[in-house]
């Protein structure tokens, strides 16, 4: 067993235990965390595959990113979570078998040896140069449509992320600026034309 | 296959099977709590990532790549409104359980 068998299996131990923590953790916030490590061996795992610029953006956009997004909204809602898990027990049986069933049904088409593709493949480099450049130089040319309206689907869920959640309070005190702008002078000044009261008797 | 060389496709395919396959599993096991099945769901595009990782690199073609760099932008999208209705949910039912859900079935 060469040292890269190894690491593969740690790195593929680590992260099955993660995930079967993830769907089995008490406490949602334990998994999330066992989430983020999950995400953490599987950029390693990318990284063994020579793909380190999606292994880096991994752990960047997904753990840095969406993972805390997702322990905000665990810590902001209050929730009884107990609740939500009286039934757990219950629903094993029936998602074990499909589990299982999943599980059996890829096992054999890919154990089959039918796949047609010679096992050491990867043996040469991906191409000349860093992975990263080579991403980039496809991105920019034969994707570069499909990467605008990437950019384009990311600009919607920002503006549905904010429309949805923002709230207008009615106790906060706000200025409208546009009716600041309008106003003139006579409606903030009233002059009026008191005649003065005479002196004397 | 044979399971002390080193890795090949099958290695890693069988991992993308097996976390997949564990994805399915939480699914099924809380139906009731929307953030883990909204994890279950991020666990579920890992697998799928790592075959298209594996392919692209054991048959030296980056366009598997292009395709996870897309996959990782949707899914950020999705997760990110996700999010977003599951905040509004709380603060409109006052629970995060899917058996509350039932309002539009009129």
């Amino acid at each position: 067993m060469t040292f890269q068998t190894a690491l593969f299996y740690f790195f593929a131990a680590i992260l099955v235990f993660a995930a079967l923590r993830v769907v089995t953790a008490r406490n949602p916030v334990h998994a999330v965390l066992w989430l983020v490590l999950a995400f953490f061996t599987a950029a390693a795992h990318w990284l063994m595959l020579r793909a380190e610029f999606l292994a880096i953006v991994l752990v960047l956009v997904y753990v840095g990113a969406v993972m805390v997004l997702f322990l905000f909204v665990v810590m902001m809602l209050d929730i009884n979570f107990d609740n939500l898990r009286k039934e757990f027990r219950s629903y094993i049986p029936v998602g074990a078998t499909v589990g299982a069933l999943v599980l059996v049904e890829m096992a054999l088409t890919l154990l089959g040896g039918r796949l047609g593709i010679p096992a050491g493949a990867g043996a040469s480099p991906a191409g000349a140069g860093s992975n990263t450049k080579a991403l980039g130089r496809l991105v920019y040319t034969a994707y570069v449509y499909p990467f605008e309206i990437a950019a384009v689907i990311l600009l919607v869920a920002i503006v549905a992320a904010i429309a949805l959640t923002h709230r207008r309070r009615r106790e906060t005190k706000h200025q409208n600026p546009g009716e600041q702008a309008r106003v003139r002078p006579r409606d903030r000044l009233r002059l009026l034309d008191i005649p003065s009261e005479k002196r004397g008797h | 296959m044979d399971w002390a060389s080193a890795p090949t496709l099958s290695h890693y395919l069988v991992l993308g099977a097996i976390l997949f396959a564990i994805s399915i599993v939480g699914i099924f096991l809380n139906r009731r709590n929307v953030i883990i099945l909204l994890m279950a769901i991020e666990l579920m595009l890992l697998a799928v990532n790592m075959n298209f990782i594996a392919f692209s690199s054991f048959m030296d073609d980056m366009a598997g790549q292009v395709f996870v760099f897309f996959i990782l932008t949707v899914a950020a999208a999705e997760s990110a409104i996700g999010l977003a209705i599951l905040v509004l949910l709380f603060r409109n039912v006052g629970s995060i359980d899917v058996e509350d859900m039932g309002r539009l079935k009129g």
